[in-house]
């Protein structure tokens, strides 16, 4: 090795640490200013209080319960599918044109821009069926742009399954579906509810497909036709009309919260799931 | 009918049943072009697709659609997002794959997560209460801007370039690192001309992606380029993008105006659908070929 190139080198490998320090710097950056600014008024009236003069003053109890209420019928439409599709996929036909149609939407699914799926809720379920602005229409519209996810990581986990578990289940005596559904699915569940885990997170966080189908009523949403606003709605809101500075960074600040909470969640549950499979 | 009868029919329904389910995606595709082709038709068939182009003046109350200001906003922001974020991202990319040890690679992967979990709101409002207040002091003018775009999505795309490119330059043959280290080359030079020519198609999916993300995003976009439908002279200026320019204007939009934005959302589409094909293209291509 020529000192020219051991000098090349470590030029080189200093530049790709600083791209990494880099990317990393502007995640603590950007976390660290949100929570410092925002977490002294993260407290438990902030959290239950409801919002006064349109969020002003207050606090945000209802956009929490809207973010949980589209997050959870969002993600039972779109957990139900997903299984549904991916049991389809992995264990119910060879590759063919069907597949290759199915798959093909999939992906075309999880490259649409959030807004096109605004518009589109928009103008079918909002308008067109009638649904209106409601925690409804927000949630099929994010189910549609989960299932990708879902779809993927539900299909990866239940080929993961070894197919010595298919076969003993069968030498029994039981069905196909009964061994899908009894030892298949069962087994390959980690790997299922760690897509459904990223699901919810991208179900919080999303906002411009919710703002075009959910509208952004300021009040507790009870019944599934009622209109709401989500935390990341009323972040939007707070930010761009200037309510509230203060409000903006303790609602963000909860937001990164959720999503950290719930990325060590699936983090932790894959690797569990990876080891209880090689074992 | 025999239970063995029974057990093949309830099977059959069950595998009818899947299929039905495996095609509400497909469905959803097929819907979403319908509604929003719907929507946008009479707008588009009414002043025509090339006029709505390279119309140079957006002024919906005045019923002029002309997308060019959009069009050129939405490429200004992406194209500062890729010149900031693909060096970026590729170098870490490399970093993860080759330099970083595994204790390392545990740190920062997470971290990569992280920061493709942060909610696009939240991206956009650390912009406007920081990098927009920041641009204003350094460089003058609003803050608002087609720079300050690019620079929050720049960080937004990173994870996907990463994620992406990792995982091609990962998938590099070993034999092609050690025959290059066995000849006597350095790690680095074994990196940049044996791994990265190697994955090169795969890292180019990676920016291809992290360009349909940067084109795509809409939140953070709204909240600090100042949406100003002009065609921009400069990226200190402030400008508006296809996908903000439906986000500001939906809730008032009416009528033509409405149908415009739908309009809008066919440009929005199409442009995905190709970046999306590209990204295809260069990701089916094989390693090393």
């Amino acid at each position: 090795m020529g000192r020219v190139s051991k000098f090349t080198q470590a030029v080189a490998f200093g530049l790709l640490w600083t791209t990494a320090l880099i990317t990393i710097g502007c995640l603590v950056l950007i976390v660290l200013f949100i929570l410092k600014e925002g977490l002294p008024s993260v407290n438990w009236e902030f959290l239950t209080a409801y919002p006064k003069r349109m969020g002003r003053e207050g606090g945000i109890f209802p956009t929490i319960i809207a973010s949980l209420y589209l997050t959870v019928v969002s993600l039972i439409i779109a957990t139900l599918i997903g299984i549904g599709t991916a049991i389809f996929l992995a264990e119910y036909t060879r590759e063919s044109i069907v597949t290759k149609v199915i798959r093909f939407a999939t992906e075309t699914l999880a490259g649409v821009p959030s807004i096109i799926f605004g518009l589109f809720g928009f103008a079918f379920l909002v308008t067109f069926l009638g649904l209106g602005f409601s925690i409804l229409s927000g949630a099929i519209t994010l189910a549609l742009m989960l299932l990708p996810t879902i779809i993927r990581t539900s299909e990866e986990a239940i080929k993961a399954v070894p197919d010595s578990y298919r076969e003993g289940s069968l030498a029994l005596g039981a069905t196909k579906w009964v061994t899908i559904a009894k030892v298949v699915v069962p087994a390959a569940l980690p790997g299922i509810i760690t897509g459904v885990i990223l699901g919810v997170g991208r179900a919080i966080g999303e906002t411009a497909a919710v703002w075009l189908t959910v509208g952004g009523a300021l009040r507790l949403p009870v019944s599934i036709m009622d209109s709401a606003r989500p935390m990341t709605l009323h972040l939007y809101t707070l930010a761009a009309e200037g309510l509230s500075l203060p409000r903006a960074y303790a609602t963000s600040s909860i937001l990164i919260i959720c999503i950290w909470i719930i990325n060590t969640a699936a983090n932790l549950l894959m690797s569990r799931f990876s080891l209880k499979l090689r074992s | 009918m025999t239970t063995q009868a029974r057990t093949n029919q309830k099977e059959r329904n069950i595998a009818g049943l899947l299929l039905g389910i495996a095609s509400l995606a497909v469905t959803g595709v097929v819907l979403i072009i319908l509604f929003v082709f719907k929507e946008g038709w009479p707008v588009l068939a009414k002043y025509g697709p090339v006029a709505l182009l390279t119309g140079k003046v957006w002024q919906p109350e005045a019923s002029n659609f002309g997308m060019l200001p959009l069009i050129v906003g939405s490429a200004y922001v992406t194209i500062l997002a890729l010149v900031i974020g693909a060096p970026l991202g590729v170098g870490c990319a490399v970093f993860m794959a080759e330099i970083a040890s595994e204790t390392i690679c545990k740190i920062v992967r997470p971290a990569i997560n992280l920061l493709a979990g942060i909610p696009s709101v939240v991206y956009g409002f650390f912009g406007l209460v920081v990098l927009v207040p920041f641009l204003r002091t350094i460089v003058g003018g609003f803050g608002f801007s087609l720079l300050a775009g690019g620079i929050i999505l720049s960080i937004m795309i990173l994870p996907t370039i990463i994620s992406v490119a990792e995982d091609s330059i990962r998938a590099t043959p070993r034999e092609y690192k050690e025959a290059s280290l066995a000849l006597g080359a350095t790690h680095w030079q074994t990196i940049y001309r044996v791994l990265v020519p190697a994955a090169r198609s795969g890292i180019m999916a990676a920016v291809v992606l992290g360009m349909g993300r940067a084109v795509g995003e809409t939140m953070a976009v709204i909240m600090i380029t100042g949406n100003t439908p002009l065609l921009p002279k400069s990226m200190l200026e402030p400008g508006a993008t296809l996908t903000g320019t439906i986000g500001q204007e939906w809730a008032y939009a009416s009528g033509e105006h409405a149908g415009a934005l739908f309009a809008v959302g066919i440009v929005l589409f199409g442009l995905i659908m190709l970046i999306n094909s590209l990204a295809l293209f260069f990701s089916g291509k094989k390693v090393g070929t």
